[in-house]
């Protein structure tokens, strides 16, 4: 007891101070988001003299950050429901069905995996360009591609956990292939619905690349893109700068506290399949 | 009657798996053909034409292009540098905190905090405690000039990228800590065990699998590194932080020259698929041995 408590006292100081420095940059960042100008470039330790939110209503207006949310929260949604539709229909048929079609397709999938973008992108622009996809809706049918080898190998792996049972007495129901899937095994599919959601979505919300490229139109722009083209413009105004990394952040941050435990648990399961 | 099954059930298959294919093949898969077929032409992404010149692409891209090969170097020494921190730093970060209390469970929510925002926000972040935050803190924090020589560049980019991704780490070695049959800590604490020597003798050897699949992911990260550098640094000072996706980044679409761009881009492939082949190779040697 006596010893112990010493012990557990070290570790509780030492590990709040990790803590501390690991969410010092954000402290810096959001403490200097309320300052002026001369004052961050004077001192940026210091604190705040008349804490305002002016620098936010200007850089919010200069980057138009609704427009880049709006942008964002389409993107995303309409990529992720088209993984998770097309991608676990597909792979349930994948997994069950045993014919050289199905473990052709899968290895295609499989092995594209290790394709890096940047050995895609230059040929990925033309052949955009020429079906017409430089827009907000074409980048998310190209992410419906790009996500479709992860997508299937979750759920094929799966399927794996799912009995065949259920399928069988259905079919001897008669039911069609479609109510089956969506009535009665979809649900079941529940926890791995939910990883693969949060995964693409970190994924998708944060690419800079891929929209980078495809997204010409600036009223597209995803809030990635809108605070780059940001710093392109004003290099180092940080009194407008810093607001709009906060408010960059902010939607990940509640998001992420929000489902804290989905997601850790997510991202710890797709290292060890990964 | 098994004939009209059989065609019932093969329809039903690419009813239900012909659309993602088609989409990823033509996206995915195509451009990446097309890339290796570009590569062995001149085009400059805009004329109409394209004159085939063979090899020749590679070939200068290893006698006569210097900042390729410079970031082929950054790019090796970075990757190596940072998936040995990394992962040393995450399984630290494992050993404290894989035991699920209160206090536990919110340092490691606070250490995967950095890992859910992106890049490119992560890298203008930095690029404002670099330039402002660490240099109004005085004395030494003051004499580096973090993004302005080369050599504090480098380690400025890992500071960032080890910020961000031992957290990540941590959880793929707590997820394996936590498999280990408890019995196994209790027989070798009755055996008079110290909790060093439980650490090397059964967590250690018990963990190997993630340690493979963990450095292997940190390998591909580093090795593909490109939003967080673009805006950290942008590859400066003098190209000195320009990894190989910024070096074929830049040669395409910075200096238009596709037919160079797919060079780099397929020699970038091939040394992606070393690097996962050898990862294949080593999760297998592991299951025989297991």
């Amino acid at each position: 007891m006596s010893k112990k408590n010493p012990m557990r006292i070290i570790f509780y100081a030492l590990t709040f101070l990790l803590a501390v420095i690991i969410l010092l940059p954000f402290f810096f960042v959001v403490m200097n988001s309320f300052k002026s100008y001369s004052e961050i470039i004077i001192n940026a330790s210091a604190l705040p003299e008349s804490p305002s939110f002016a620098n936010y209503l200007k850089g919010i207006e200069k980057v138009h950050f609704w427009r880049l949310l709006g942008n964002t929260v389409f993107i995303t949604a309409i990529s992720i429901v088209g993984m998770i539709v097309f991608g676990s229909m597909a792979a349930w048929k994948i997994a069950r069905v045993k014919s050289r079609t199905s473990s052709i397709m899968y290895a295609t999938y499989i092995l594209a995996m290790i394709i890096p973008f940047q050995s895609i992108m230059i040929p990925l622009v033309v052949v955009a360009a020429k079906l017409n996809m430089l827009h907000a809706v074409g980048l998310s049918i190209l992410y419906w591609g790009f996500g479709m080898p992860l997508t299937i190998f979750l759920y094929k792996g799966y399927f794996n956990y799912v009995p065949r049972s259920l399928e069988e007495s259905a079919k001897l129901d008669g039911c069609n292939d479609f109510i089956l899937f969506w009535k009665i095994l979809f649900p079941q599919l529940r926890t791995m619905t939910s990883t693969i959601v949060i995964l693409q979505s970190l994924w998708v919300w944060n690419d800079f690349l891929l929209p980078f490229l495809i997204l010409i139109k600036r009223n597209h722009h995803t809030i990635p893109l809108g605070i780059n083209s940001f710093f392109g413009i004003y290099k180092a105004q940080w009194d407008m700068a810093l607001p709009i990394l906060v408010m960059g952040m902010i939607p990940l941050i509640i998001g992420f506290l929000a489902a804290q435990k989905h997601i850790v648990r997510s991202i710890a399961s797709s290292g060890l399949k990964g | 009657m098994s004939s009209i099954m059989q065609n019932r059930a093969r329809k039903s298959f690419w009813l239900f798996t012909i659309f993602p294919y088609a989409i990823f093949l033509i996206f995915v898969l195509f451009p990446f053909f097309i890339g290796g077929y570009y590569s062995l032409t001149d085009w400059n992404g805009i004329s109409s034409k394209m004159n085939i010149v063979g090899l020749k692409n590679y070939i200068s891209l290893f006698q006569n292009d210097e900042r390729f090969l410079n970031s082929l170097f950054f790019t090796s020494r970075f990757t190596l540098t940072a998936c040995i921190i990394v992962n040393f730093i995450g399984l630290m970060y494992a050993v404290l905190f894989h035991r699920s209390t209160k206090w536990n469970s919110t340092l490691r929510v606070v250490l995967v905090l950095p890992n859910v925002i992106g890049g490119i926000i992560l890298g203008f972040v930095w690029q404002f405690i670099f330039s402002q935050a660490l240099p109004s803190l005085g004395g030494l924090f003051e004499s580096i000039s973090w993004l302005g020589n080369e050599d504090s560049a480098f380690w400025a980019v890992l500071i960032v990228f080890v910020w961000q991704q031992a957290g990540y780490v941590m959880l793929i070695y707590i997820a394996s800590m936590n498999s280990i049959d408890e019995q196994l800590f209790e027989a070798a604490q009755i055996d008079g065990a110290s909790a060093f020597k439980q650490f090397t003798h059964v967590t250690l050897p018990l963990i190997v699998p993630a340690f493979t699949v963990s450095i292997f992911i940190v390998l591909v990260n580093s090795f593909r590194l490109f939003a967080l550098i673009f805006s950290l640094t942008g590859g400066g000072p003098y190209g000195s932080t320009e990894s190989l996706a910024i070096n074929i980044y830049n040669e395409a679409f910075l200096y238009q020259n596709y037919g160079m761009g797919s060079a780099k881009a397929v020699e970038f492939f091939i040394f992606v698929a070393i690097l996962s082949l050898m990862q294949v190779k080593f999760t297998q040697k592991r299951e025989v041995e297991l």
